[in-house]
């Protein structure tokens, strides 16, 4: 058994919006622990408040009930140790070169200082396979290669945890898969622990090593799965992803869910 | 589902495979002609179109043959020559350049100031809104005899018309800039542990900038078009005596082809600051950044 502490506690936590005329609960008292160098997928449909759930771990929405903890401290305020991707494309600086948008990241958050950050700036570009387009703009990239950009930006950060909201979403097929592949060799490499948003299921089944399912709106947890990275069958010949699409839905049949 | 649908249909092409793909070539771009360079040279074009008006208005000067009312290209050319020669346009559009520099430096700073109020608090956001709603539709210009009764005759009513030809645009632009910023770049500034001053300069700034480039040139125009307008109304008690006290006085003294040497050199000097400064800029900053295409 694996009894270490949980890098990431999130304890009773409950998110809502608050607007001019209502309250809407977007998560409900969410329960759950990421381990060292786990690669925690949540999923659920659409709506079903993941975005909302990573933010507040990410520190930009505080929980109207409950608590975040990293690594035993209550999550406050957003930081470097926390470093997110988005599923925007539009998250890197425009107005600053590949390259200097990691030095950004990295000097700001006050990790590093120049010389060094320009290194490891270097460094990660490379393990992403982006070297060539050091001193491009931003504009001038592929979706796919800003994406890559901005996993190799929170990457540079050596974060305790890595937050990915749906950074393949806005890809086409292809590249979504080799990106899938990318990412999984660059945490063989470095074991970082990530939490990863998706809607689904073979990316889930894919990336996760753990996967938590949330209901739909107002999200709360319906199952916490393992998954080994193939849609293995159990030892009542169910596949993996027909178990997580049961659950899901409470029923086997079809739905509008999305199997790409 | 497909497999209840039968998809046959009748294809007879064969597939095929390549195994060798062809070296990829420098591809040399198509050759143009001389003459097609030329063309594709903005500022040429324009410069043409300015030698055609020019050769135009000198034939039109020459048959109508009234300097009083319409004096000839060359002529002009040589009073404006005169008029730097002497010192006197030299002196005088150095003189509106100073002041415009001041007026409009101040008048941006005032914006920096309201901005900063609008982007930390709602009042300070109310505040720009009720006073740019109130003052933007006012001309500058209207501002000068009740100017020139708090800050006298000198500078210093002139400097408070340009203050107010530039705050209400650049701030209106710059808070609208702000506020459009992307919520993802927000986030990602937090992210990264920016937060008050360095959270202005370092994301919305630069995320605005294409908005405040825009305030900034409208700004300019206000400023210089109230600016001659204001020197024309009373230069000379300015004691500086700029380009719109020069084109007043000649005037006076029926001097029209030096008039038209003075129009020359205002639109001159406005033509270089916003097709070299602003241009420059724009293309250093936004453009480089696919901000603006
Ligand atoms: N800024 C907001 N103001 C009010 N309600 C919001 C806001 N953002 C999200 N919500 C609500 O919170 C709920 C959860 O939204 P969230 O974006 O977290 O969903 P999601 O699971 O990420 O969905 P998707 O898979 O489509 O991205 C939704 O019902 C939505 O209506
Ligand atoms: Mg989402």
């Amino acid at each position: 058994m694996n009894v270490s502490p949980p890098t990431l506690a999130v304890d009773r936590v409950t998110l809502q919006y608050r607007t001019d005329q209502n309250i809407v609960t977007a998560a409900y008292r969410i329960s759950f622990n990421v381990l060292e160098s786990d690669r925690f997928v949540m999923l659920g449909p659409s709506g079903c408040g993941k975005s909302t759930l990573l933010k507040a771990i990410g520190g930009f929405i505080k929980p109207s009930e409950g608590e975040i903890r990293l690594n035993g401290l209550a999550v406050k305020e957003p930081g470097p140790e926390r470093a997110f991707v988005f599923q925007e494309f539009d998250q890197l600086l425009p107005w600053k070169t590949i390259l200097e948008n990691i030095v950004f990241a990295l000097t700001n958050s006050g990790t590093l200082k120049r010389p060094e950050a320009l290194e490891r700036a270097t460094h990660y570009l490379e393990k992403v396979n982006l070297s060539r387009f050091i001193n491009a703009y931003p504009h001038t990239l592929s979706g796919g290669m800003k994406q890559r950009v901005a996993i190799a930006r929170a990457m540079a950060m050596e974060p305790a945890v890595l937050l990915m909201d749906e950074p393949f979403a806005a890809l086409d097929a292809l590249t979504r898969q080799q990106m899938q592949d990318e990412l999984l060799q660059l945490w063989e490499d470095t074991k970082f622990t990530i939490i990863f948003v998706t809607h689904s299921i073979p990316e889930a089944i894919r990336i996760g090593n753990r996967i938590l399912l949330l209901s739909p709106h107002p999200g709360q947890v319906k199952a916490e799965i393992n998954s080994t990275g193939n849609d293995s069958m159990d030892e009542n010949g169910v596949k993996l992803s027909q178990r997580i699409h049961g659950t899901l839905f409470n029923k086997t049949s079809d739905t509008e869910f999305n199997h790409d | 589902m497909t497999d209840s649908l039968s998809l046959q249909s009748k294809n007879d092409r064969p597939e095929f495979f390549n195994e060798l793909l062809e070296p990829i070539d420098e591809i040399q771009p198509a050759s143009v002609t001389i003459w097609q360079r030329l063309y594709g040279q903005g500022v040429l074009r324009k410069f043409g179109i300015l030698l055609i008006l020019a050769v135009i208005w000198e034939l039109y000067a020459r048959s109508l043959n009234n300097p009083l009312v319409f004096p000839a290209f060359s002529d002009t050319l040589v009073a404006l020559f005169d008029g730097f020669l002497s010192g006197e346009l030299l002196s005088a559009g150095v003189a509106t350049i100073l002041l415009l520099i001041q007026g409009y430096a101040l008048g941006l700073l005032f914006a920096a100031i309201l901005t900063t109020l609008a982007s930390v608090s709602k009042i300070g956001a109310d505040l720009l809104e009720t006073l740019t709603a109130m003052f933007n539709p006012l001309p500058s210009i209207a501002m000068l005899p009740l100017a020139m009764v708090w800050f006298g005759l000198g500078d210093g009513s002139v400097i408070f018309v340009l203050v107010h030809a530039v705050l209400w645009a650049v701030a209106l632009n710059t808070f609208s800039g702000f506020k459009s910023v992307s919520q993802t770049l927000r986030l990602v500034g937090q992210n990264y542990g920016l937060k008050g001053p360095g959270y202005i300069f370092k994301i919305l700034i630069p995320g605005a900038f294409a908005s405040i480039l825009t305030g900034m040139k409208v700004g300019w125009a206000f400023a210089w078009r109230t600016l001659i307008a204001a020197e024309l109304v009373f230069g000379a008690s300015s004691g500086s005596g700029g380009l719109g006290w020069y084109l007043f006085q000649k005037k006076n003294e029926l001097l029209i082809t030096e008039v038209f040497g003075g129009l020359l050199t205002i639109i001159v000097f406005g033509l270089i600051i916003e097709n070299f400064v602003f241009n420059s800029i724009e293309k250093a900053t936004v453009r480089r950044w696919g901000m603006l295409q």
